[in-house]
């Protein structure tokens, strides 16, 4: 039994030494994979986890294997706390995470704290969807970095494109009750009522996150008040059941949405048949017409199952390995001196570059709409098998997506 | 607006009989046995998983009837083998074991069915619009919903008021020592009770998984609603059970329905007091409280008439 142990503590120490010789690098995935949130939360775990495939099948990051730690957050800014806890703990330097900016705004100050706390154990945050622009402006943190285009910026483009049609007259907003929610709603009115002050908002509806699981109260109200247009930023299953109680009450209304594509989303919008008056806007398409995105696209569907729902996880995680080959590095430190202002070529084409002063990334964006494919050649992809697919009907260029930011960055 | 009445009207009952489902199973539990079963909601969760593995395999209609008896027989088996162990220990140990049960039913399921909602649809024979008012449409499904707690309803009320079982279960509420001299075997209507009660929440799941979402956190969405309608009706009292689901139902889905804020009333404030907590407060519309309002008629009804509406003990 003495000996028994002995040897064992031994091997342990000899892997230990080879594992340390060439270190994997690990990523904290801090999103929801329980509750309410679970289904997109699953999604982008898939997607994270192929894209590590895919830098490992390549050698890794500067040698080093990336490896994705998933970590259940339900959703919840305090649970994130503890599991960002744990996994800087286990060693984890890099952080991800993008469903709910509240989980976000937390995240940010964790890592902001974290690191002054502990120099030369810093870890930085890499946000891919949560999108409250507060993040990148009173609130911003030199260790966050956000992929996504943030919710004005997106607003401002939706509404840009609203502008342009006149039969919008009635418009009713529907978000969940959190922050991100909160400045969709904001932000909606403020900028419709520049672009279009005769579009009159008649409903302006905050409902619990992640909780309701049916909409037909809510439905009933938005027929009620006589609304041609829904502005809404819900996602995950708030989208997905708003539109489910929205075909099943036959609510003929065009909508004009940030994540109708996530999981169940174009199951929900082909049954209310709805074609082409559904809207997003993203930072891709799967019909592109990019090559190889759309190769990209496809042997992603073959793999995990779904949509490539997270182009900007895809530039996130290449860039990332460009910056760290730059700095020649993959301490954290060195790496966020090496995303500043770094340009990139985006996943759809188009260059993007992060922003010094804010650490936003900005990319051309997309306005596309849900219908039918016409012509299989040019647009193979559809959603959920619905045989309905996206197609870009605007396209953002990056200057114009530039919002000017608040933000006064600290610098270590 | 008589558009949203009438079609928030239809919600809030349908809503309001699925609690009831739920709540005449616990109420009357609770009256026999003196026991706040926590598990009851994971009864209900029980039956939408079951109903959605037995629809895979069987197909709806087989599983709409066999998925409420599996439940049945597992409550049966939880009072047989669980609480009769523990029922010597006293109440405060009764209570524990269906708490932790509570949290062990979760775990399981989401180690067999995994944590995210599972793809259990309405029956394709159902999945048409009923019927349409002021051009809104309403699912059959939702009208098949309503028809079977209904239908439930009203047996339940019949085999209590009119049957010899149901005697025995009323004489049990009120005074269980006393049936029990009279030879009645107490134990096995105990049993029995427990079980109809948790296939009552089973068949409640299976009906309402296809129309809410079957996911392994659906009972604690629903859990702490069922206490507020019992004890809202009143502990141990069907018709209060019945009456208090309602009303809820009808409470959350109007609730929503209504714009109503403090401000709408009074005004808005003076936007020179720049923003505080006040103007959440003041700002705040009835649709965004409607989730806590049952609470809150909990805390009201506990404080101004604490035995419910209709029920008759203090305790």
């Amino acid at each position: 039994m003495h000996k028994l142990i002995v040897a064992a503590a031994a091997a342990l120490t000899v892997l230990g030494g080879a594992a340390s010789a060439q270190e994997s690098i690990k990523i904290g995935y801090i999103d929801p994979l329980s509750g309410g949130g679970a289904s997109v939360g699953e999604g982008g775990l898939k997607t994270f986890q192929y894209l590590a495939d895919e830098l490992n099948a390549k050698g890794g990051i500067l040698g080093h294997k990336v490896e994705i730690v998933p970590l259940d957050n339900k959703t919840n800014p305090q649970e994130s706390l503890v599991q960002a806890q744990k996994a800087v703990d286990a060693g984890v330097r890099y952080i991800t995470q993008g469903n709910g900016s509240s989980v976000g705004a937390a995240l940010e100050d964790f890592v902001t704290k974290n690191n002054s706390r502990n120099p030369g154990k810093e870890v930085l945050y890499f946000n891919y969807a949560a999108v409250d622009p507060s993040m990148t402006n009173e609130k911003c943190s030199y260790w966050h970095f956000r992929w996504d285009a943030n919710s004005d910026i997106k607003m401002e483009a939706l509404t840009n494109y609203m502008k342009g049609q006149p039969t919008i007259k009635k418009v009713y907003l529907i978000n969940m009750d959190y922050s991100f929610g909160q400045s969709v709603r904001v932000a909606a009115r403020k900028m419709l009522g520049e672009k279009r002050p005769d579009i009159q908002v008649v409903g302006d509806e905050l409902h619990p996150m992640l909780k309701v699981t049916d909409f037909s109260p809510y439905i009933a109200k938005i027929k009620a008040s006589g609304a041609d247009t829904v502005v809404t930023g819900n996602w995950g299953q708030d989208f997905a059941l708003l539109l489910k109680a929205a075909a099943d009450a036959g609510l003929k209304v065009n909508w004009y949405t940030y994540y109708a594509g996530g999981a169940g989303g174009p199951t929900a919008i082909k049954q209310t048949g709805l074609e082409n008056q559904v809207f997003q806007i993203s930072e891709g398409v799967p019909n592109s017409g990019n090559k190889a995105a759309m190769d990209f696209e496809k042997d992603f569907r073959a793999k995990t199952g779904i949509s490539v729902w997270y182009p900007r996880a895809v530039n996130e995680m290449r860039m990332f390995k460009a910056a760290a080959e730059k700095a020649n590095s993959i301490d954290p430190v060195k790496v966020a001196a090496a995303l500043e202002g770094m340009k990139f070529e985006v996943f759809d084409g188009g260059e993007g570059f992060i922003r010094k002063d804010d650490h936003q990334f900005f990319q051309p964006i997309y306005i596309s709409s849900f219908g039918s494919l016409a012509d299989k050649a040019k647009e193979p992809f559809d959603e959920e098998n619905t045989g309905w697919g996206w197609h870009i009907v605007s396209k953002i260029d990056t200057e114009q997506t530039m919002l000017p930011t608040t933000c006064n960055m600290k610098r270590p | 607006m008589a558009e949203l009445i009438v079609i928030s009207t239809l919600n809030g009952v349908l809503y309001g009989m699925l609690l009831f489902l739920l709540s005449s199973g616990l109420t009357v539990i609770f009256s026999m046995m003196g026991v706040l079963n926590f598990a009851h909601a994971s009864f209900y969760m029980l039956g939408a998983f079951f109903g959605y593995q037995l629809t895979r395999w069987i197909g709806f209609w087989p599983a709409l009837v066999l998925a409420p008896l599996l439940v049945g027989a597992v409550g049966m088996a939880v009072e047989r083998y669980g609480l009769r162990n523990t029922h010597k220990h006293g109440h405060v140990a009764e209570l524990l074991l269906t708490f932790g049960l509570a949290f062990a039913i979760e775990e399981i399921v989401s180690m067999i069915w995994g944590k995210s909602p599972v793809d259990y649809r309405v029956p394709a024979v159902l999945d048409f619009p009923a019927f349409t008012v002021f051009s809104t449409n309403y699912p059959a499904y939702k009208i098949f919903m309503l028809v079977v707690s209904v239908v439930i309803f009203i047996a339940l009320l019949v085999t209590l008021k009119r049957t010899r079982v149901g005697l025995i279960v009323q004489a049990a509420l009120t005074h269980p020592s006393m049936v029990g001299h009279l030879g009645h075997n107490v134990g096995r209507v105990f049993m029995l009770v427990f079980g109809v009660g948790s296939a009552l929440a089973g068949l409640a799941g299976v009906i309402a998984g296809p129309s809410l979402v079957t996911q392994s956190d659906m009972a604690a969405f629903l859990g702490p609603i069922l206490f507020v309608v019992i004890v809202f009706g009143g502990l141990g009292s069907l018709p209060g059970a019945f009456i208090a689901s309602l009303l809820i139902g009808l409470i959350q889905t109007f609730a929503v329905a209504l714009n109503g804020s403090l401000a709408s009333v009074f005004g808005p404030l003076d936007p020179s007091l720049g923003a505080s907590p006040l103007t959440d407060i003041w700002n705040v519309t009835i649709a965004q409280i409607a989730p806590i309002l049952p609470y809150l008629l909990l805390v009201l009804v506990l404080i101004f008439r604490p035995m419910g509406l209709l029920g008759t003990r203090e305790s």
